[in-house]
């Protein structure tokens, strides 16, 4: 496609291992895990996973209470995230105020927890007296969007994708698209989601989640494993600042990562169930978006959650595609499914993987799932100058999406 | 409830929902450009002090007179009179 060069020179991290990229990369490296155990959903009816990964560690009030007032959770780990990719991209403010810079952010849904919270008082005597001015401003769907654009003064368009887990992916898909069509010179990208137990409620009940860890929190959720059980939700925020080639180069800004290519599709032979033709149809459309030849793609960040049929169904398409011998590994072990946010979240790693020269293996991988076992595992840190990556996402509803990136090389 | 009762209240009510410095809480401070709030920060006031004294007071026509601190303190001293006269 390739109308105008798109690069990424700034990225913002909010995951449960902190605020920002060096943490939540060092982190991973060491094989840590963001997973702990919550007891307190015993008290949930029916929830029998009681595993989840949580934001710690960050202050909401370094944000004004005027821009504040309207967030809730996730907006607050967007807003933080954009401010460290904008940082990071040294963008100057007349590019950021002026019309230049866009966003497109999405999450799952508006604020759960601030939902429950309205509706648990508007039960008690169906009265909207007590309604607070803010509330629609955190439930509504382009609540992570509208937020960081107010904190931040941005007066470019905004976009707001929401589907489920492969938001933040086609948040950097339609930025990328955004630039390349000439529409913007910058766009802040990704997604981000906040945790509630209805998250873990929709994967429980069609028997997704994992259930089996309950007292060993870090030994789950266990991608392309023979004892995995399902995924761990979890919460946070990933943000890539997208800018022109041509931008990027003119400000002298340092690049990150090239996107090349993104594809997305919809498989509508199941709402819920992966398909491993669907997969492979759109890592395929990926590739061609990008121009490059499936011999150049030398390494795979797959979505892999630990479900059982979503793991197989990804991996036997990798393998039709890619063959044996390409490094693939999932981050899901070290973060759980950050949701909206994994995306971006994951992209962000696999970005700082390509410039770190390393390639982070699949935390709990320890036997490899016979259905699974064709493909390239990685299962310690390996040393390897990456130089193009295809990261999938696929989400509840069968939305698919892959994104192509390449290392930038300086003359 | 005394009337200094009233106005301690009303300014820890307000310091909490809006995060204001208990030395700004002065009378003649102004809403709008001395402690920072705005239109929304006004629609959450009145339901702050309906909470906070148990009254209803939003379609009172007087609040859109509100321009101080002091201000609002008078109006729930009134309005807790007239509660109180009318008992």
């Amino acid at each position: 496609m390739a109308l105008r060069r798109v690069v990424i020179t700034g990225m913002g991290a909010v995951s449960p291992f902190g605020k920002g990229v060096d943490i939540l990369m060092e982190s991973m490296i060491k094989g840590q895990s963001g997973v702990t155990g919550l007891p307190e959903l015993a008290e949930v009816g029916g929830l029998r996973s009681r595993v989840a990964a949580l934001v710690n560690g960050i202050d909401p009030k370094v944000i004004p209470r005027k821009y504040r007032r309207s967030m809730s959770k996730m907006s607050i780990y967007a807003t933080l995230a954009c401010q460290d990719a904008l940082q990071q991209a040294c963008v100057s403010e007349k590019y950021i105020t002026g019309g230049q810079l866009g966003v497109s952010i999405g999450s799952t849904l508006g604020s759960t927890n601030i939902t429950q919270s309205f509706f648990e008082d508007f039960f008690t005597d169906h009265s909207l007296e007590r309604m607070k001015s803010t509330v629609f401003f955190k439930i509504m769907g382009h609540s992570c969007a509208a937020n960081v654009s107010q904190a931040l003064g941005i007066t470019g368009r905004i976009l707001a994708p929401s589907s489920a887990c492969s938001t933040g992916s086609q948040a950097v898909g339609y930025g990328f698209e955004t630039i390349a069509f000439g529409k913007q010179d910058f766009m802040l990208c990704g997604g981000a989601d906040e945790y509630h137990p209805l998250t873990t409620a929709t994967f429980d009940i069609i028997n997704a989640a994992s259930i089996n860890y309950n007292d060993d929190p870090n030994r789950t959720p266990r991608p392309f494993d023979r004892d995995r059980d399902g995924l761990v939700c979890s919460e946070g925020c990933g943000i890539l600042l997208l800018e022109s080639m041509k931008s990027a180069q003119k400000r002298d800004a340092t690049i990150l990562a090239e996107i090349i290519g993104f594809a997305t599709t919809s498989d509508p032979s199941s709402i819920a169930n992966p398909n491993a033709a669907a997969i492979e149809t759109c890592m395929m459309k990926a590739l061609k978006d990008a121009n490059v030849r499936r011999e150049e793609i030398d390494y795979i960040n797959a979505h892999a959650t630990a479900t059982i049929q979503g793991d197989i169904a990804e991996s036997q398409a990798i393998f039709k595609l890619f063959g044996s011998h390409v490094p693939v590994s999932s981050l899901k072990g070290h973060l759980g499914h950050t949701m909206a946010a994994s995306g971006a979240l994951e992209l962000v790693a696999t970005i700082s993987m390509m410039n770190r020269g390393c390639i982070i293996p699949t935390l709990n991988l320890d036997n490899v799932d016979q259905s699974c076992e064709k493909i390239g595992h990685v299962q310690g840190i390996e040393k390897s100058h990456i130089k193009t990556v295809i990261k999938n996402n696929f989400a509840l509803g069968c939305v698919n999406s892959s994104i192509v990136l390449r290392r930038y090389e300086y003359d | 409830m005394i009337d200094q009762e009233v106005i301690d209240l009303i300014n820890t009510s307000l310091a909490e929902e809006f995060e204001l410095n208990e030395e700004d809480l002065k009378p003649d401070a102004t809403l709008f450009d001395d402690l920072g709030l705005d239109s929304l920060d006004i629609v959450d006031m009145v339901i702050v002090l309906e909470k906070a004294f148990h009254f209803k007071i939003r379609e009172k026509k007087s609040i859109r007179e509100i321009r101080t601190l002091g201000d609002i303190h008078n109006f729930v001293i009134n309005k807790k009179r007239e509660i109180e006269n009318t008992q």
